[in-house]
């Protein structure tokens, strides 16, 4: 799913890439020929030199999207016990299941970049490290799981796919995998609503009034406007973000229209129409500040979300430490980690 | 905050899988395992469950060498043979401290 | 050998078919268990093992569709004209069945409705525990793959097909839990204790497994499906040598309540978790999701 670290690391102020010292003859080689790369739309793998700041950038950005995997399996799971059909409870369970491995790729995609998963959850529990705004709010209903597979993937894939050829080598083969099983929770999302809306009146209601809670923050979820992003750019010049927030909302906001009225329901934004001038919709003025409340930790769920994790993480102490203990009773010493 | 022991002696896997009309193993990614057995179960939970009758490797990530980056350059650091170039998942004693 | 061969009917007689509800009480049994395995996913110890037990859900999930889906043929083919008030009108679906019974007409085993922190009321609300949870998705697997073997020689071809399929999953989960018993039962001291005490807790359910069942003998009657009791030797190998190698002990034997889960005397239990599974179904009776 979406991270927004390339942007909330510019609001925050902190991590955000340092001017580096004066080179020395080596590294400005180094530089050079990293550029050069970069600039051929090569790939950096992992054991090639990097410049720091690019690293930790790419540890946080990839980590940050890790975490938002994780995270998000808490809001749509708040529906797999009740799921009210057998098909879409697998269907559910099997999307859910996909975010968690999505996390998974990631994560491992993050390792090799010098970091450990211990210390990614560490950052994320301590609320150091963040994770998509989108997973903040709450699913109220059944039709809140269709509506997060049509729009929050929907908006989700617009970002990742680009990402496919980032300059890591690893990050852009972990979303190539994450790619393709997104748009198929996409069209699960998107016909799961077509059979609410072919339905009964309940169920139509249903649809429309997850659509009128949760339109305005899937927008919000690509990011501040290009002009508060002084960050994007160094993003772009690496490699890493190849198109602008505003443009990637763009893109989304001209992709959904139409699905949303084959599906039949209404955006709730009266401003939203055609733009003949320009080629696209001109769409409403966005609440950003409602979107930093949540950014900053003070959304409807972030506690909560942040706790469920925290809490899994701290019961499941003993499970780990039982497998480590009997991994050590009985496996060679010669096999152990150097 | 120190790193919880727990998750850190889990030992990180290289996961490589030949799909059943594939000719070679190829790597997909990594996962935390506590001993090779695990680490299959695990591999064929995250990187084979749309697949059947694929053939699956694990193997400690400590134990891959791995061939030098494509530029020759003597100006690059002599063959520290580990996969991955950065240090931090390697076992540091904590007396050492930062590193 | 396969002794279901033995009591084959006639090859031109009608083909025979399992009894509904031995063919419920294997549904049951999947979906209830599947229910709470799906319980850890977003909670698990770590990432992997909340894609392993989500993977076991829904292989068990879809165990149970196939079998729902052919009771609900069955039961549609019997053209029966009356049917519980709480159905929905129209043809029997495999969703009727999962989502418009109520406790009472569920055939699962007692154990599989537990919450994974057994040993109390359901509104005196406990942590999940992982060890009750594998102890118990060992010993419900190491039954199954026993029976699954068995019934993929069912006379019932459909059923057998279902068997073949499950048998297969079955084998992995039991694979699964079995090798988590060994790691908590000679792990740490703390694992130990618990996986010792999830053993102590959730073995005397199992003697359910064991106990007289009309219908369990009308399908061993008709080469359909199997007296689970004629399987008790051979699962009592599979559990000890788990057991052994995990270091605990089974509980002396007492002479306890057995549970009769699967005549539809059920825990407390199950009609919370039911409640909670069926609700938005029954919210909305004869929608389509």
């Amino acid at each position: 799913m979406y991270t927004q670290a390339m942007d909330t690391m510019a609001k925050e102020g902190k991590g955000a890439p340092r001017a580096v010292a004066a080179l020395s003859a080596e590294d400005a080689q180094r530089q050079a020929r990293f550029d050069e790369r970069i600039d051929a739309d090569g790939r950096i793998e992992p054991r090639d030199w990097m410049p720091e700041a690019y690293r930790k950038t790419l540890v946080r950005q990839i980590s940050q999207h890790a975490h938002s995997e994780i995270v998000g399996m808490l809001p749509e799971g708040n529906w797999i016990s009740r799921a009210p059909s057998l098909k879409r409870k697998a269907i559910l369970l099997a999307k859910v299941q996909d975010e968690g491995g999505h996390g998974l790729y990631l994560y491992s995609a993050a390792e090799t970049l010098g970091t450990s998963r211990a210390q990614m959850l560490d950052d994320l529990h301590s609320g150091k490290a963040k994770y998509s705004s989108i997973f903040n709010y709450p699913t109220l209903t059944w039709a809140d799981v269709g509506v997060i597979g049509w729009l929050v993937d929907g908006a989700a894939i617009m970002n990742q796919v680009p990402i496919c050829r980032c300059s890591y080598g690893p990050y852009a083969r972990a979303m190539v995998r994450v790619c393709k099983e997104e748009s198929f929770h996409q069209r699960q999302g998107y016909e799961g609503l077509m059979v609410l809306m072919k339905g009964t009146q309940a169920q139509r209601d249903m649809v429309q009034d997850a659509v009128n809670r949760w339109w305005w923050k899937c927008l919000a979820m690509f990011g501040p406007p290009d002009a508060d992003s002084p960050n994007s750019a160094q993003g772009m010049r690496w490699g890493i973000k190849r198109f602008t927030n505003d443009e990637l909302r763009q893109k989304f906001v001209d992709a959904t229209v139409p699905q949303a009225r084959l599906l039949g329901v209404t955006l709730p934004d009266p401003d939203l129409k055609w733009n003949e001038a320009r080629g696209h919709h001109d769409y409403g003025a966005i609440d950003w500040s409602e979107f930093w409340q949540v950014v900053n930790g003070h959304g409807p769920c972030n506690r909560e979300r942040l706790a469920a994790r925290v809490k899994a993480h701290d019961d499941g102490a003993w499970v780990r430490e039982a497998a480590a203990a009997h991994a050590a009773k009985h496996t060679p010493v010669e096999a152990k980690a150097a | 905050m120190s790193t919880p022991p727990a998750l850190k002696d889990w030992p990180l896997w290289e996961v490589f899988v030949r799909s059943k009309q594939g000719l070679e193993h190829k790597h997909c990614g990594s996962l935390h395992a506590s001993d090779a057995e695990h680490a299959l179960q695990m591999a064929r939970d995250v990187y084979t469950r749309r697949q059947e009758g694929v053939s699956i490797w694990v193997v400690p990530s400590h134990l891959i060498a791995a061939s030098d980056p494509e530029d020759k350059d003597t100006l690059f650091d002599p063959a520290s043979d580990k996969i991955y170039r950065h240090p931090t998942f390697y076992e540091i004693p904590d007396e050492v401290g930062h590193m | 050998m396969n002794t279901l061969d033995a009591q084959r009917p006639a090859p031109d007689a009608a083909p025979p078919q399992a009894p509904l509800d031995y063919l419920l009480h294997l549904a049951d049994n999947a979906v209830v268990l599947g229910q709470r395995n799906a319980e850890w996913c977003g909670h698990a110890p770590i990432l992997e093992e909340d894609l392993a037990l989500a993977n076991q859900s829904l292989d068990l999930i879809g165990q149970a569709r196939l079998l729902y889906q052919y009771a609900a043929q069955r039961l549609n083919a019997e053209g029966r004209t009356s049917r519980p008030s709480a159905w929905p009108a129209g043809a029997v679906t495999e969703d009727t069945l999962a989502y418009f019974r109520g406790p009472q007409d569920f055939r699962n085993y007692t154990l599989q409705e537990l919450p994974h922190s057994p040993g109390l009321v359901p509104n005196a609300v406990g942590e999940r525990d992982w060890g009750s949870t594998i102890v118990r998705n060992f010993f419900y697997a190491a039954l199954m793959v026993l029976v699954w073997e068995r019934l993929a020689g069912s006379a019932d071809e459909q059923l057998a097909a279902v068997a073949a399929k499950s048998l297969k999953e079955v084998r992995y989960h039991l694979r699964h839990a079995r090798d988590w018993l060994v790691r908590l039962g000679d792990g740490t001291g703390e694992s130990h204790a618990r996986a010792q005490a999830a053993v102590n807790y959730l073995l005397p359910f199992t003697e359910e497994f064991w106990s007289p069942s009309a219908v369990e003998a009308q399908a061993a009657r008709n080469a359909t499906g199997v007296e689970a009791a004629t399987l008790r030797e051979a699962w009592n190998a599979i559990v000890d040598e788990a057991l052994a190698k995990a270091t605990l002990q089974r509980p002396k034997p007492v002479d306890a309540y057995v549970p009769q889960g699967k005549s539809g005397v059920h825990s407390e239990h199950l009609s919370y978790l039911l409640a909670d599974m069926q609700s938005l179904a029954r919210a909305h009776p004869g929608a389509v999701w």
